[in-house]
């Protein structure tokens, strides 16, 4: 019997680091800029939580308040230095945006698991990783009466505030694109960037101001992942190809942040679905079970190549680089 | 000019693209409550000054005065701090948004964004002047003249007082064309400074107060329209007297070549752009297509290289023994397997008739490199194919190893008529041949066309200058709205009689 | 109207139209030299360590012994054959990620007919089988995406980057049905007594086909592009599709083409990693090759020959930071680091050789304009 109870929350909490991840991309590339660099940003934005959190930590006293706002902080500030530099090199330095992403990527997961080994090494743990279960602990807790509430309580309300922030950001993120004066405005700078140059609007500033929140908000999804979803543990390439997924969801959502709520849910119940099929003692099929997400992207990516709607296409300069006197 | 004040001044300025001089020192003023015609050749600089106006480009030398003050503009936004509005000859507009909201783009208004008070603001707008605009239209489904409306109610939204068009007409009916007329005159009456660039002699003469003219980047003179004429002008353009006449050599021996009958063509989107077209092309004639642009020249000419998706109807290439060929449902690469020899020398040169990263030895290849049975490209022959086209064309490139990317409009489109015509083909089938080049470069264009027709080809000719149709052309097709308006002779048409018929079909008035 | 302060100097850029490749080589060595800069500074603020030991470190590791050269060459044989496979689709502006899936289905292939055939068909039939799979196998996974992009255009960034998990997911289920002994996770070497279907061994050196065979392919891979007719279709079709189908090239044709090519090299690389080296097959075999192959390809702006050069420096990198992680005992991924810090100069050297900077101080012009 699927037991679907227990199923969804650990579907969400999946979800969130996509969610994250989505966002933040999503807002890049109404920019016009397609950043392969999320993955990088995401083990940036969560190592840095957890160097934040560490020295907290090693300090002894714990507030609440503290405790969660410096990694908050140390993490944007990460990964608002990865947006910066993505920035510098595509939007100033016009550098190719796949080449960029793609080193951008192999720095980020380096980065993170360098420190991530040193701090390690720092504890002199016998296991590969560092637990931070008091930040941790202020990270996960969920809403007060949230047990209370039985399954309704366990389905909505058992999460840490982080995941109650990512919806929200998704939401804003949404409302912003499509109803206010800085939305139709990003939009335009992604979709062409001359006629927005034209109508006096500073291309360069909008592109690096929506990468660099963008790549804010996908950080966040890594340190969610390790405060929360792993309960403060950091473990060297623990994160894994979340950070693909999170761009793949972007195509998927056709860039709507709303959209991406319900689908980063999906995505995340695809991908522990094979914890829930019984499998009985045969462990191989569990890997082709892995597959899903995988082959739903890919499926639902050729459907919406098929269908070729106008409004689900991307911004038309995504990955190019705007030069004014382009002749 | 007695009590008329500057609304801009421009000194000394100078601009370089590499080691282009875009304008050299080139000294203009444009005043309050007057339409200025900037005229010039193609590449003579007037859109890059005017576009360091509207904060597109920064002047490399030189001051900018608005209402005697000086100013720097560095960006479109300063532009518009200073009441200078540009209409582009590429459309400025985003195409997934609506009219409302390409209109407000980049504007700093206070409060929340309200698309419907805007959609307020720009009725109003467009019942002062007489447009017709649907605010919440997306650009993607509008007409060209719909799209030309948006980005003047835009302008004018924003308050501006100094206007300038880049060629507005070039994608307007005679009609669409008086009516903006009218609209910019009650502008000028308004007090608003108003520049044009055009290259159209009557639409100088009709609307203009006054005409500054640029040749290779420098300001040349100006003058009262009133007092000028159009021969003066063209030859202060060019800088030597012109003749503008061109040769009109007899038909040799026409016969039958194309034929097509019944010809439908429906775009992407499902809009009919052919409709039941019909016409025989001959040999040895060149047959000209007129038409607003955008009216079917395009479909009607990918119709017959085989680029085309056709719905119904028939192309039949006759052969000297009345031998049949239908060409329909065939690619470029059948068509000429069959032994068809088809030239097609298309209206986007650069983005499909040629490479223009690839130098002129790699792209006399493009047609010719499949011959032989090797695995392996033959460079030999289109190299000395490229160094025939460019000693006998007077291409001017510094090699044939230059990337053609690199090489003027005019010298772009003698390598490509010059590949195209080596091929010694039976049609010839070109779309504004001589768009973008100067007056020399066409004339050497118009020369190469009537060789090919006085050869025995068959030419067909797709201009939307109609002088230059009624001209060169001996038979004239007119294209309405995708159907055929009518077949007239060259030789004794007159440019009205054409010129109604593009707009309604058969160009009967109703009046 | 608003001030303008007109005194201020202005940073302006604009394009070059060219720039002598001794004068672009000199850019990129400056870029490299400074990047080499800022990592010893990252070093030394990281680790404490003497930056010029740091590199003379990596100098050794690359270079060290013998043995260490042999590796090198190993490696660079490698990465080369991934970034010649990926170069065709690149040139045809085709974004070909997934050059790690292709490996892994190229090298499954290759695996699946060792334990499969291994002692049912001759050695030499078998190893036909392993090359003529192993090809098969990547090109069919290239060909996919290939297909719905010419068919329907499909973002193919994101298909071939989903097809690489398909892939490892596929791995890892036969990593299981083929684990030897059961339960242990992996398969271990395949063949270990038989040497059934590894590649044969040239005298002693063990590496010394798979760097002649890359060899070959890379002179092989120049040719193609730069003299065949296919090779010449492939970059019309980049620059120009239009263009492309207006002189009669079959455009869905050669795009299909080309990724069969680019997924079946990929293939070949995966069948010289599990037939020629390590005689396994793990989910990591690849190692990230297929996204390092990118930037391979792109720094050597899609020539194979410079390809050399550039799959030899990014090597380097890497076997050459593995090397200082082990002496310091550092964390491997300090080498991931320094990579990524040399690629960014690398990336951003690329716009002083496109662009031309220069300031423009205002006042000094009006002095000449007024004269």
């Amino acid at each position: 019997m699927f037991d679907f109870v227990s199923f969804f929350p650990r579907a969400v909490v999946q979800s969130i680091p996509l969610l994250y991840g989505a966002t933040g991309e999503t807002l890049t590339e109404k920019s016009g800029n397609l950043n392969l660099g999320i993955p990088g940003i995401m083990y940036v934005g969560g190592i840095c939580g957890v160097i934040g959190a560490f020295f907290y930590e090693q300090s002894g006293n714990m507030d609440g308040f503290l405790a969660v706002l410096i990694p908050m902080v140390c993490c944007l500030l990460g990964s608002l230095l990865m947006g910066l530099l993505y920035c510098f090199l595509t939007v100033t330095l016009r550098a190719n945006q796949n080449v960029t992403g793609l080193a951008m990527t192999t720095f980020g997961v380096g980065f993170g698991n360098f420190f991530g080994g040193s701090l390690i090494k720092l504890t002199g743990s016998e296991v590969p990783s560092i637990a931070l279960s008091a930040t941790s602990s202020y990270f996960s807790r969920s809403l007060p009466f949230a047990d209370r509430l039985g399954v309704f309580g366990k389905l909505f309300l058992s999460y840490g505030f982080l995941a109650y922030l990512a919806i929200l950001i998704a939401l804003a993120a949404s409302y912003i694109l499509k109803r206010t004066r800085l939305g139709l405005q990003l939009r335009a700078v992604g979709e062409s960037p001359a006629t927005a140059d034209a109508a006096g609007i500073n291309i360069t500033r909008y592109k690096y101001v929506a990468t660099c929140v963008g790549s804010m908000i996908a950080g966040l999804g890594g340190l969610y992942y390790v405060m929360d979803y792993a309960c403060g543990v950091w473990s060297n390439d623990a994160f894994g190809d979340r950070g693909w997924l999170a761009i793949a969801l972007v195509i998927f959502t056709t860039w709507r942040p709303n959209v991406g709520i319900l689908a980063s849910i999906l995505f995340g119940g695809l991908y522990i679905l094979y914890l829930f099929i019984p499998t009985g003692t045969n462990l191989s099929v569990k890997e082709l079970y892995k597959m899903l997400p995988y082959l739903v992207t890919i499926v639902v990516l050729i459907i919406s190549s098929m269908r070729n709607k106008r409004e689900n296409q991307p911004p038309e300069s995504l990955g190019v680089p705007y030069f004014r006197e382009e002749r | 000019m007695e009590n008329k004040t500057a609304a801009v001044k421009m000194r000394n300025i100078t601009k370089r693209f590499g080691t282009v001089l875009a304008n050299d020192r080139v000294w203009l003023d444009i005043y309050k409550g007057e339409i200025l015609a900037l005229l010039g050749e193609n590449g003579s600089g007037k859109t890059t000054l005017m576009n360091m106006l509207s904060g597109i480009y920064f002047p490399d030398e030189g001051q900018i005065f608005i209402n005697d003050e000086k100013v720097m503009i560095r960006s479109p936004k300063d532009a518009f701090g200073y009441g200078i509005g540009m209409i582009h000859q590429h459309f400025k507009l985003v195409d997934v948004l609506t009219a409302a909201e390409n209109i407000v783009l980049g504007l700093k208004e206070p409060g929340r964004l309200n698309l419907d008070e805007v959609a307020r603001k720009v009725k109003s707008i467009c019942d002062a002047y007489g447009f017709d605009v649907d605010p919440y239209q997306k650009v993607y489904n509008m007409s060209v003249s719909q799209k030309q409306t948006v980005e003047i109610v835009k302008v004018l939204y924003r308050g501006a007082d100094i206007l300038i068009l880049d060629e507005p007409t070039a994608v307007l009916t005679p009609q669409e064309t008086e009516k903006l007329f009218a609209v910019l005159r009650n502008m000028r009456d308004d007090g608003k400074a108003i520049v044009i660039i055009t290259h159209k002699m009557h639409e100088v003469e009709a609307l203009s107060d006054r005409v500054a003219i640029l040749r290779h980047g420098q300001f040349v003179g100006d003058m009262l329209t009133r007092k000028t004429n159009a021969q003066e002008m063209t030859n202060m353009m060019v800088g030597r007297p012109v003749t503008l006449n061109i040769d009109r050599p007899d038909p040799v021996n026409p016969k039958p070549r194309i034929e097509v009958t019944g010809l439908t063509v429906r775009d992407m989107e499902g809009t009919l752009k052919l409709d039941n077209v019909s016409f025989t092309a001959n040999s040895g004639e060149i047959l000209g297509i007129a038409g607003i642009s955008g009216c079917g020249q395009k479909e009607l000419l990918e119709s017959i290289a085989g680029l085309q998706k056709v719905e119904s109807g028939s192309i039949c290439y006759v052969e000297d023994d009345g031998r049949r060929e239908e060409l329909i449902g065939k690619d470029p690469l059948s068509i000429a397997d069959m032994g068809v020899c088809l030239s097609f020398v298309p209206e986007d040169r650069l983005g499909m008739g040629l490479v223009g990263s690839m130098d002129l030895t790699d792209n006399m290849m493009l047609r010719s490199f499949r011959k032989g049975k090797s695995f392996f490209t033959d460079k030999k022959q289109p190299r000395s194919l490229a160094e025939q086209v460019v000693k006998e064309l007077e291409v001017n490139t510094p090699g044939v190893s230059t990337p053609v990317r690199r090489l003027s409009g005019g010298n772009v489109q003698k390598v490509l008529v010059g590949r195209e015509i080596a091929s010694a083909p039976m049609v010839l089938l070109t779309a504004y041949a001589v768009r973008g080049l100067d007056i020399n470069s066409s004339y050497t264009i118009y020369d190469l066309i009537n060789k090919q027709k006085q050869a025995g080809v068959a030419v067909v000719f797709v201009g939307e200058d109609l002088d230059v149709l009624l001209e060169l052309c001996d038979r004239i097709l007119v294209l309405c709205g995708g159907k055929v308006s009518g077949i007239v002779e060259g030789r004794g048409a007159s440019k009205p009689e054409v010129g109604m018929m593009m707009t309604r079909l058969g160009g009967k008035t109703n009046a | 109207m608003r001030k303008q302060n007109t005194a201020m100097p202005v940073l302006h850029i604009s394009k070059r139209t060219s720039l002598p490749l001794y004068k672009a080589w000199a850019i990129r060595a400056v870029a490299i030299l400074l990047a080499l800069v800022v990592c010893a500074v990252v070093t030394t603020a990281l680790t404490g360590l003497n930056p010029l030991g740091v590199f003379k470190a990596m100098f050794d590791g690359a270079f060290g012994t013998q043995r260490k050269i042999w590796i090198l060459g190993q490696n660079v044989a490698i990465l080369l054959c991934v970034s010649l496979a990926v170069t065709p689709a690149f040139k045809m502006r085709f974004w070909n990620i997934g050059g790690e899936g292709q490996i892994l289905v190229g090298g499954l292939a290759t695996a699946a007919c060792m334990i499969l055939l291994g002692d049912k068909v001759p050695n030499w039939l078998l190893i036909v089988m392993m090359i003529l799979s192993s090809c098969l196998a990547g090109a069919i996974w290239g060909g996919i995406p290939a297909i719905c992009k010419a068919k329907w255009n499909t973002n193919e960034t994101l298909f071939t980057l989903m097809m690489n998990y398909v892939a490892t997911q596929l791995v890892a289920f036969f990593v299981i049905v083929w684990e030897v002994p059961k339960g242990a996770g992996k398969i271990g070497i395949i063949n270990q007594d038989t040497h059934a279907g590894w590649l044969p061994q040239i005298g002693s050196y063990k590496y010394l086909l798979n760097i002649l065979i890359v060899a070959v392919l890379t002179v092989i891979m120049y040719f193609y592009l730069t003299r065949s007719k296919q090779g010449y279709e492939i970059a019309v079709v980049g620059e120009s599709e239009k263009t492309a189908r207006y002189v009669g090239i079959k455009v869905e044709k050669v795009i299909v083409r080309t990724m069969m090519i680019s997924g079946g090299i990929c293939g070949l690389a995966g069948l010289l990693l599990v037939g020629g080296t390590d005689h396994t097959i793990t989910t990591t075999i690849s190692g990230g090759r297929g996204f390092t192959a990118v930037m391979v390809a792109w720094l050597a702006k899609f020539n194979p020959l410079v390809m050399v050069l550039t799959s030899l420096l990014l090597v380097f990198l890497s076997r050459g930071a593995s090397e200082i992680t082990t002496i310091y005992a550092l964390n491997h991924s300090f080498g991931d680091i320094l990579t990524g810090i040399i690629l960014f100069f690398i990336i951003g050297s690329e716009f002083f050789i496109g662009y031309r900077l220069s300031f423009l101080k205002n006042e000094q012009k009006e002095g000449k304009g007024n004269v």
